[in-house]
């Protein structure tokens, strides 16, 4: 294969089907009060374990869209399924990571990293047990102790995934993860997440503006037309993952990629 | 991952403190020390005022100590303290414990902003002093008109500023609290109260500060008692240096009381901040 996959739209009546897409977007349409609208009849699936990116100009609604998955914005109409069961609210089987950190500015490391565990009302040890293992896991070891404005912007994003990935939610809801990091921080970052991510197996949901990053990170792009948002295409990059991170940077489907997606942005931007 | 823990360190180490310049050289100065020059110069000043003297009843500050130790030991200061504590310590704790918690709900809910909102505003903006009157005619000039009057200075600030920091609180951490399914009462104890910590431990201070204020108010409109009592008893017979011995300790013991409430502050709610950031 050497060129990207492009999926079909989905329709409203397309019915979700649990076993393979963990959620399923159906008919989704978000109003701002009455003048703004976000989104129109949004239909989508995210298959399970999978990394989807949704893509698109600023202001087409990514984010309002992660935010109704995640249970912390209503829609205006339409339904989203997850495990086939609709959503109402919050819940265990989704894990925010938000894009400006959400660290609390008085606690530490630890016990931000422990917080999702702490409102479960998991006991103090085993919650710090937990915590420490996943500061591990994302490469803050020796930082336990330390508050967050002693931490760097990438090491605070850290935090924040860590937090995300200790409740063990199915769904990871990453809003711009990356936007407040500096460029080479990041490269590190995205290629430090997909190793971890092939490891806990989990559902993401990324949103970015970046379109190298969604090329690079994703197994599906979902690319929005500006407000309202509506689905412009999904595609599916096929990239072989088993290549090192600068092949994949130089491969031929990861440049035409980038290019087509830009390609469809500009259009909106002229 | 290369991040390692020292680098983040190297700020921290630096001292604390500003560099002063005399004559081509350079000495470094903790923040004790420029506090303690401070202190020294302000007396210095004093003193020399006292010596001119700017006033007939302006005594200097060796005179003003001197009769702060003669009241100190022969028991005078003790007693007064003893009396003007008992309306100031009601007064702040009411006004902190029910200022807190009114301030809280006027964040947290439109129904009690409505109710409290007017109240304290106005209380805020009036000339208190001048309700004095009508305090001693409605509760007489024992210690509840004192501790009222502590209350109507105290009261409004810490209300405000409770309310106005639960109010503005961090949308994001809210909505974070939120997405981890926290209830109503965790995100309002786990969150916006911590939150909220600096500007209500602000407004207690002030509060405190405030509360001072009234009862000396108190004591010197509605019948001399305790320290009040020192300072117009003094002014009086024209005995200064006592006058000011007595207006000097409540200066000390109300900036101390809001120096530990600071320390609480940090101890309890903003353990962050203990690192000197």
């Amino acid at each position: 294969m050497n060129q990207a996959v492009h999926l079909p739209l989905l329709d409203e009546a397309t019915p979700a089907d649990p076993t393979s897409n963990i959620v399923a977007v159906r008919g989704i349409t978000k109003y701002y009060g009455t003048d703004v609208h976000a989104l129109e009849n949004i239909n989508l699936d995210f298959p399970t374990g999978q990394m989807t990116t949704l893509l698109g100009p600023s202001g087409c609604g990514k984010t309002t869209l992660l935010k109704i998955v995640a249970g912390l914005l209503e829609a205006t109409s339409g339904e989203v399924f997850v495990k086939g069961k609709p959503v109402t609210g919050p819940g265990p089987e989704r894990a925010f990571v938000f894009q400006d950190f959400a660290l609390l500015p008085w606690a530490t490391v630890t016990r931000n990293v422990a917080f999702g565990l702490e409102l479960t009302g998991a006991p103090k040890k085993e919650r710090e047990d937990i915590a420490r293992s996943f500061i591990d896991k994302v490469g803050l070891a020796g930082f336990e102790e330390k508050y967050p404005h002693e931490l760097s912007g990438g090491m605070r994003q850290r935090v924040g995934l860590a937090r995300a990935l200790a409740v063990d939610a199915d769904v990871l809801l990453m809003d711009e993860p990356f936007s407040a990091v500096d460029e080479q921080n990041r490269r590190k970052f995205q290629e430090d997440l997909l190793r971890l991510l092939s490891v806990e197996n989990k559902t993401v949901l990324f949103v970015t503006h970046s379109i190298e990053e969604a090329v690079y990170v994703s197994d599906q792009i979902v690319l929005l037309s500006p407000r309202p948002g509506r689905i412009h295409s999904i595609i599916r990059p096929e990239l072989d993952r088993s290549e090192s991170p600068d092949d994949i940077r130089r491969d031929k489907i990861y440049l035409d990629t980038v290019e087509e997606i830009w390609g469809n942005i500009r259009k909106y931007l002229e | 991952m290369n991040a390692s823990p020292d680098s983040t360190n190297s700020a921290a180490t630096a001292l604390p403190g500003s560099s002063l310049e005399v004559s081509g050289f350079r000495v470094r100065l903790t923040g004790f020390q420029l506090r303690l020059i401070s202190v020294i110069v302000f007396f210095t000043a004093w003193q020399i005022a006292g010596l001119i003297p700017i006033s007939p009843a302006f005594p200097t500050f060796t005179a003003t100590m001197a009769s702060m130790f003669e009241m100190t030991f022969d028991g005078t200061m003790i007693a007064a303290y003893i009396e003007t504590l008992k309306p100031l310590a009601l007064g702040v704790g009411i006004s902190a414990t029910f200022g807190v918690a009114i301030g809280v709900s006027m964040g947290l809910y439109k129904g009690s902003r409505w109710l409290f909102e007017p109240i304290f505003v106005v209380l805020q903006a009036s000339p208190v002093a001048a309700l004095i009157p009508l305090i001693t005619y409605a509760y007489g000039i024992g210690l509840t008109a004192k501790t009222i009057a502590v209350i109507i200075l105290a009261s409004p600030i810490i209300v405000l500023n409770t309310y106005k920091a639960v109010g503005n609180a961090s949308p994001v951490l809210i909505q974070m609290c939120c997405s981890f399914q926290g209830t109503r009462l965790q995100q309002i104890w786990k969150v916006i109260i911590p939150n909220a910590a600096p500007v209500i431990f602000a407004g207690l201070r002030l509060g405190v500060a405030a509360g001072f204020i009234g009862v000396i108010l108190a004591e010197l409109l509605i019948t001399p008692t305790g320290i009040g009592d020192i300072i117009s008893y003094n002014r009086s017979i024209a005995n200064y240096p006592h006058m000011y011995a007595a207006v000097l300790s409540i200066i000390v013991f109300s900036a101390v009381m809001v120096g530990l409430l600071e320390k609480a502050e940090v101890r309890y709610f903003r353990p962050e901040k203990k690192r000197g950031n």
